[in-house]
């Protein structure tokens, strides 16, 4: 998995509340079998009209935040279905960081596992971030996991939260699944003695 | 022993290591599998050389995808890609030796519906499933919750989950329901009050009276929709009911390891005295048959109230309230009852099972549906089907205009040809009322099956009770 340490660069400001895993990627982008090359259907159908022409208001379509890396949303970012795709084209746009003032709980844990730092923080912080992201492509943030901050182009920090655990295999990069097999011993006997007393599981 | 809520219960007893720092391997019963979100999870573990830990705790069926419509079994009427995802379901259920029920199988259907129809889900289990509604199963006492596709090939690989405890939330409904107010009105006033991010962070236990008188049908329609109200899962305690639906099926229990497993289930409750970290009551008595107005679950209303005005609302709901009435098409200050409709969809996770049916065909007994008006039933898997057929209710839907249609998840979320076209306008059974979701364009205003079917019947938006 990539790691993510720190991160400069442009944020897109999104302030609708709710944005929805179906607004993120639309279903009929779910029929692939692998993970990559959704970046060019992210938010499709705010995205493109009918005929496939970009929408102009929308703002990855702006000049400004064409490369963006970073979104500022609305409150509860990512609501809706586990669909993993949701980080997938997030992460295959180049976006490497979501913050909000809160953020469905699938969503945010897919995020980890596909090296998306999203960062919730409190409502009057976000405005003042959406302000930021709101200048365009000269206002620049930082976000530095290690030191858990995010600094405004003006020279604003904000302390953000984040699981220990969480962070450190984002830091490192880590796959999980190689962690929890280290534990591989606890599996087996917590299998062997619940197994005697549910054996109907 | 200090005492716990059913959460804490289910929790601790599956608990296979805890860190130092808290975080938690959760040991999982039934891993549930569908074709959209599982075959980057195959295609992992044939990367790293990883095999299923436990295919006979894993069970796999096509959903999303799949037509529903009679010719089906033909190929061509499903798009290159949606072939290309059920076919790889195929394989993978073959090759790594798991639970499967293909298309062709009758027990096919909805993963959520299959899977405690078959007996799968019991009291006091994990439950895990790469779909959010995987909450459903919560209705049998069993801590069920979507995960992702990394945590899919996780579970598959490991058959544990790294997680951390939510907090404990005690949703309350006392007293009765009154007549036409069904357990798909309790679910949607509870996010109605909370909003889709009041339960963030917590497990949903609904308790109360009106609970307690519902099926497990009502049960598992209420348990549904706990993600919608942003919870990781929702939890109902097991009861005479809960065991009376499992006896017998497939894969409970029998004999000896029945009575022993019912001895257990026969704990799973929340202690009088267990500490909540959030307590919701809501009177029965005051739900009403709801609709949602807008493009979240939170934009909930009862039927006989108007479309509200955007500025009726606050903070950041002002803009989403404005965004939702223009992409609904709808005016403030108009009765919801006087809202036309194109589409009628009675189905999905949430409404599809044969309570629901009868439901529906209680109203559309002797009815037409409007001339104009599309109207589809789409059973949640076929011995549903193949129920509502022996009970008759089959013939009443055809009767009425209603297509009969196979199993599957279809125009909840139209990812097979079931969609609506833009700007079409749909009363729904399903879930989810987002933009876009049951087609680009599409107006989903959700509802019990009840108010489905009176809809179907006067072409627009109706309250049940006038037909009850």
């Amino acid at each position: 998995m990539q790691k993510f340490d720190t991160l400069t660069g442009i944020a897109a400001p999104m302030p609708l509340i709710n944005i929805d895993t179906d607004m993120i990627i639309p279903k009929q982008f779910l029929k692939t079998i692998k993970r990559s090359g959704l970046g060019v259907n992210l938010f499709d159908e705010m995205r493109y009209d009918d005929d496939r022409a970009e929408i102009p208001t929308f703002v990855l379509n702006q000049d400004a935040y064409r490369e963006a890396q970073i979104i500022v949303a609305g409150d509860n970012f990512g609501c809706g279905s586990s669909r993993e795709h949701a980080p997938w084209a997030i992460a295959d746009f180049g976006i490497t960081c979501v913050m909000a003032p809160s953020f469905a709980d699938i969503f945010y844990n897919n995020c980890f596992k596909n090296g998306i730092l999203p960062i919730a923080l409190p409502q009057e912080q976000i405005d003042v971030l959406m302000k930021d992201a709101e200048k365009g492509a000269n206002a620049r943030m930082t976000v530095d996991l290690e030191a858990q901050t995010v600094t405004t182009s003006d020279g604003d920090v904000f302390n953000f939260e984040v699981d220990a655990f969480k962070k450190h295999c984002l830091m490192q990069g880590l796959d999980d699944i190689g962690l929890t097999m280290e534990k591989v011993k606890s599996i087996d006997a917590f299998e062997e003695t619940v197994g005697a007393q549910r054996p109907w599981v | 022993m200090s005492p716990k809520t059913l959460y804490d219960k289910i929790w601790d007893a599956h608990l296979a290591h805890e860190a130092d720092d808290g975080t938690c391997l959760l040991y999982i019963d039934r891993h549930l599998v569908h074709e959209v979100t599982s075959p980057q999870a195959f295609e992992g573990l044939r990367m790293t050389g990883r095999t299923v830990r436990a295919p006979d705790k894993t069970i796999a069926v096509p959903d999303h995808n799949v037509p529903t419509t009679l010719d089906r079994a033909d190929a061509t009427t499903m798009t290159e890609d949606s072939r290309i995802q059920v076919a790889a379901l195929d394989k993978n259920a073959k090759d790594f030796g798991i639970h499967y029920y293909p298309v062709s199988d009758v027990r096919q259907g909805i993963v959520h519906i299959v899977g405690p129809e078959q007996g799968w889900t019991l009291p006091g289990m994990t439950v895990v499933c790469g779909d959010s509604h995987t909450a459903t199963h919560g209705a049998f006492g069993a801590l069920a919750h979507g995960i992702g596709t990394s945590e899919v090939e996780h579970v598959l690989a490991t058959q544990t989950l790294i997680q951390k405890k939510s907090k404990n939330m005690k949703v309350e409904i006392t007293g009765k329901l009154a007549l036409g107010v069904t357990a798909k009105d309790i679910t949607m006033a509870v996010i109605g009050k909370t909003g889709t991010a009041g339960g963030t962070g917590y497990v949903i236990e609904y308790c109360g009276e009106a609970i307690r008188d519902l099926s497990m049908e009502g049960r598992m329609t209420v348990c549904n929709m706990a993600i919608e109200g942003g919870a990781r899962a929702g939890l109902i305690a097991p009861d005479q009911k809960t065991y009376d639906y499992c006896m017998g099926r497939p894969h409970a229990p029998k004999g000896a390891q029945w009575e022993a497993a019912l001895t257990w289930w026969k704990t799973l409750f929340s202690d009088d005295d267990a500490a909540w970290d959030e307590i919701l009551v809501i009177k029965a008595e005051d739900i009403a048959p709801l609709v949602t107005w807008g493009t979240s679950p939170e934009d909930v209303l009862p039927i006989t109230a108007l479309v509200p005005a955007a500025d009726s609302f606050t903070g950041g709901k002002v803009d989403a309230a404005q965004r939702a009435l223009d992409y609904m098409g709808l005016t403030a200050g108009q009765r919801l009852a006087d809202v036309e409709i194109d589409t009628v969809f009675i189905g999905s996770c949430t409404n599809g099972r044969i309570e629901d049916l009868r439901a529906a065909a209680e109203i559309l007994k002797g009815k037409k549906v409007k001339d104009g008006i599309r109207a589809m039933i789409v059973p949640g898997s076929g011995l549903v089907r193949a129920q509502a057929e022996e009970e008759g209710l089959a013939d009443i839907f055809k009767d009425a205009g209603f297509e009969w249609r196979l199993a599957g998840c279809s125009m909840c979320l139209a990812m097979n040809p079931d969609q609506l076209a833009p700007g079409e306008r749909c009363a729904a059974t399903s879930n989810r009322n987002f933009e876009g979701r049951q087609g680009r364009g599409g107006r989903t205003h959700l509802m019990s099956p009840g108010m489905a079917a009176a809809a179907a019947i006067t072409g627009k938006l109706t309250d049940v009770r006038e037909m009850m």
